[in-house]
């Protein structure tokens, strides 16, 4: 399993050396002071990002994922040169992102998921003029792109409504459009989907997808939820401990960790344990109610037609493995490869 | 007794969390040392120009400094105590939350804020007051009754401090914006705190309004009873008799803001 | 010239966002009134306990009062603009504990004009206001043969001590990303600084006098040229030009202040707190 680390997928592997968005043994390490008794105090490095490489070609949408602390928002915080790098090369659009930062600024859209960064007790318009003036935009390309993505995210109506008052997909979704407004190259997504209704999500993965498609900007996406990775990226960045784990498809993130899909059963009664065809199983059972396991690579439909002939099937349900299952899985097949 | 222990532990979360500030209390008791040298030298000026002022010789005025820059965050004199963390549950609607808890939401207020003035007395207060007593002379009484008189009016004063703060918080249920509030709450403070002058030092009519209004429960009467210059039980009566009548007031303001939460619906 | 263009690209910056706060800050109309009443008065109950002061005195440390009102008028006046165009500087540590200061790092425009223009309140003009009364009741009141020199030593002074308390404002924000919880220390320099600079340096001790003179500068903002005005003496020995070395100060405070700044930020670029 060792050598997933650092292979590129289908996609980052083409045009090598002229990636947009370009990292080479890229290193943070934070110095932490401890206290470890009254007045004694220990000094301790922490290495936050640990010599990670991968190039990002103009036009792609990556998922970047990995447990809490593992990383990634110290890897987005160098990209938008809010952090200094402590080694390595780093690259965006050509340009060095610490020592442009605002050169850069006017080349990226970031979105923080759970800060706004939009005027609580103005109209939603009203954040939007000043990204017009801060960014100088041109009026008339304002105008246009302001048109545009109110449309495409429905914000229509609510533009003269004050932020405080918006729900919380609303601000989500007038956050991205401020994130926007300048054209963005290369467009950062912290979470963008936490705390959403499953109306709001959609409507945003939707947005994201014709962005990428109609205007080729390039996205980058940290999420904890698989399904936005899922639908939105070709290609999957998994980062823990300060290292990438993984580069690469999707479905070859499922054959690397091994995941497994759940399917459950509610039967009409107790039974014995449903007898699946290999390599289905059942993993738990209690009472009427069975839980089996089944590859993430594979459709669900075989199985549960054969158990729906087979027996009196009340209900059914199939949960999707999250990224942590996934990861941990991974290190356990690290661990005894 | 089950509802003392609740109240006590609501104190106790209340020390505790401000206990948590380290580089704040820090920050506060430099910053208390710096005004506290500021304001003695021009007391001192002003003494020398005129000895006895408000009945104080230079020792004494020296010491209500001290004890001014002691019980500044003690007592939350200028504001910023458990009516900050109110308005901002007023200002919310979080509050709809504390009004279903089978506790009284006075009670509840008032206990948090006596662990914050504990702690701020502790952490903050005592160490610019010892500094003053190090570095310049002080006027304090030797025997232990002048102390624990002292100990009692301190204990007042926080209840009449908290009481005139919570009011001011419950006015947010129809400002629904506590910063002019603040503002409010600062000047009447400061001023009739005694933090810029001592209350006795105020020239004719306008002290003696002065000297009765709530706010001389807060730092004039302490000094005063620390430093023998009135009557400890007349001081009690004086502070018990604005604590109750404010705590009143609050608990009338208390159930007409609970009506309109509940019209409201939250 | 690119030091320049930063400069106005900062002023613009600037502008944009205090229009903003403006504008926020009228969505609240009541507590906005309110506010403006209350900061006038707040800074006035200073002048009001000076008044006191010398109901039952009259001189405190030698001075008179008109004398003491052009102390107050001139640091009130230089600090109160300082005051509205940097002072909400000290909530620059709890964004950083809440993480929206990132916000402003991935902004075209300077962090320091957005750190500054942060909660910019229009009643900060009510400190202003005050002190320029004072400072205009105490002009006609104080007994001084006004020469040119002395005239054009006035506003002198409120320029160069709104900057001198500029400067301190923004080292003070650098202090903050080095210690986010302590932004009261801060007040100690400013509002310390204000309250110390409204009484006469006789009142103090000569080594408190010699700190604010040489250690942080603030005797610069009155202290300094308005002995010279009054024809009083300062109580340590200083040059007579020091009377007109005000502006200098004010530009070295600054020059310093903004290293101070940009070290600061260039730490918390580097260690992300």
């Amino acid at each position: 399993m060792a050598g997933v680390t650092g292979t590129t997928g289908a996609a980052g592997a083409a045009g090598a050396g002229s990636g947009f968005v370009e990292l080479d043994g890229v290193e943070k390490v934070f110095e932490v002071r401890k206290k470890t008794g009254f007045m004694k105090r220990e000094r301790r490095q922490v290495r936050a990002v640990d010599s990670i490489s991968f190039r990002v070609e103009r036009g792609e949408m990556v998922g970047y994922i990995g447990p809490n602390g593992a990383g990634k928002s110290t890897t987005i915080k160098m990209l938008t040169g809010i952090l200094t790098p402590s080694a390595g090369r780093l690259r965006v659009a050509g340009i060095d992102p610490s020592r442009e930062r605002t050169r850069l600024a006017h080349r990226i859209g970031v979105v923080f998921g759970q800060r706004t960064t939009l005027w609580w007790d103005l109209p939603l318009v009203d954040s939007y003029r000043l990204m017009h003036r801060m960014y100088r935009i041109p009026d008339a390309r304002y105008r246009e792109n302001l048109d545009r993505l109110v449309e495409l995210l429905d914000l229509g109506d609510l533009l003269d409504v004050p932020v405080r008052q918006l729900s919380l997909g609303q601000r989500m979704r007038g956050d991205i459009v401020a994130a926007l407004l300048h054209d963005p190259e290369v467009l950062y997504l912290d979470e963008p989907t936490i705390g959403l209704d499953v109306v709001s999500k959609s409507r945003v993965r939707e947005f994201l997808r014709e962005l990428n498609a109609e205007r080729g900007t390039t996205v980058l996406l940290t999420t904890h939820d698989l399904q936005d990775i899922e639908q939105l990226c070709k290609r999957v960045m998994v980062i823990d401990h300060g290292r990438l784990m993984y580069d690469g498809a999707l479905t070859g993130l499922h054959e690397a960790g091994d995941s497994e899909r759940t399917l459950v059963v509610d039967l009409e009664r107790e039974l014995p344990p449903i007898e699946a065809p290999a390599p289905a199983r059942v993993v738990r059972v209690d009472g009427p109610r069975q839980w089996l396991a089944f590859p993430a690579t594979e459709s669900a439909a075989p199985l549960v037609a054969r158990i729906a002939a087979e027996y009196p099937l009340v209900d059914l349900s199939v949960r999707e493995p999250d990224i942590e299952a996934v990861i941990a899985k991974m290190y356990a097949e690290r661990a005894t490869a | 007794m089950g509802s003392g222990r609740l109240y006590a532990a609501v104190a106790a979360g209340g020390f505790r969390r401000y206990a948590t500030y380290r580089a704040a209390t820090v920050a506060g008791v430099f910053t208390n040392t710096v005004f506290g040298v500021i304001l003695v030298y021009t007391y001192l000026a002003l003494w020398d120009e005129k000895p006895h002022l408000g009945g104080y010789d230079q020792a004494q005025a020296v010491t209500y400094v001290w004890l001014g820059q002691c019980l500044y965050a003690t007592l939350a004199i200028q504001g910023g105590g458990a009516e900050k963390d109110l308005m901002e549950r007023i200002r919310t609607g979080e509050i709809a939350v504390d009004l279903y808890r089978p506790a009284d939401l006075q009670l509840w207020w008032l206990a948090g804020d006596v662990g914050r003035a504990l702690f701020q007395m502790l952490g903050r207060g005592v160490i610019p007051f010892a500094f003053g007593a190090l570095f310049f002379p002080m006027a304090l009484p030797t025997s232990v009754t002048p102390w624990a008189a002292f100990v009692v009016t301190l204990l007042l004063a926080t209840v009449v401090s908290f009481a005139i703060r919570y009011l001011a918080a419950l006015s947010v249920f129809w400002l629904m914006d506590g910063m002019g509030v603040n503002q409010v709450l600062m000047v009447t403070g400061i001023f009739f705190s005694g933090m810029v002058l001592p209350l006795n030092a105020f020239p004719g009519i306008f002290g003696e309004v002065v000297r009765v209004l709530p706010w001389a429960a807060q730092l004039q009467m302490p000094a005063d009873v620390l430093m023998g210059e009135t009557d400890p039980l007349r001081a009690f009566v004086f502070q018990a008799a604005w604590a109750v009548a404010l705590l009143a007031a609050g608990r009338l303001l208390q159930s007409a803001a609970t009506r309109r939460v509940v019209v409201q619906g939250g | 010239m690119a030091e320049r263009g930063v400069l106005v690209e900062g002023l613009r910056a600037y502008r944009l966002i205090a229009g903003m706060w403006v504008r926020s800050s009228m969505t609240y109309r009541t507590s906005f009134v309110v506010t403006v009443v209350g900061n006038l008065t707040v800074t006035g109950l200073d002048f009001v306990g000076i008044l006191l002061m010398f109901s039952q005195v009259d001189s405190l440390g030698g001075w008179s009062l008109p004398e003491v009102a052009f102390l107050y008028g001139l640091s009130v006046t230089a600090f109160g603009i300082a005051d509205l165009v940097l002072g909400s500087m000290d909530v620059l540590g709890a964004r950083m504990r809440d993480g929206s200061f990132d916000t402003l790092l991935v902004r075209p425009v300077p962090v320091l004009a957005q750190v500054g223009a942060d909660r910019f309140a229009l009643r900060r003009l009510g400190r202003i206001t005050q002190g320029a009364v004072v400072l205009g009741w105490a002009l006609v009141s104080v007994d001084v043969d006004w020469t040119v020199p002395k005239v054009l030593l006035v506003p002198v002074m409120v320029v160069s001590g709104a900057a001198i308390f500029s400067a301190v404002f923004v080292a003070g924000a650098a202090f903050q990303i080095f210690a986010q919880d302590a932004a009261e220390v801060q007040n100690a320099f400013t509002y310390g600084g204000t309250t110390l600079l409204q009484y006469p340096p006789a009142v103090f001790g000569k080594d408190l006098v010699r700190g604010v003179t040489f250690m942080v500068p603030l005797a610069f903002v009155n202290w300094v040229p308005a002995a010279h005005v009054l024809g009083r003496p300062y109580p340590i020995g200083l040059p007579p030009w020091a009377a007109f070395a005000s502006p200098l100060v004010a530009v070295a405070c600054c020059v310093l202040a903004g290293a101070a700044w940009r070290v600061g930020l260039r730490s918390y670029r580097s260690t992300g707190s």
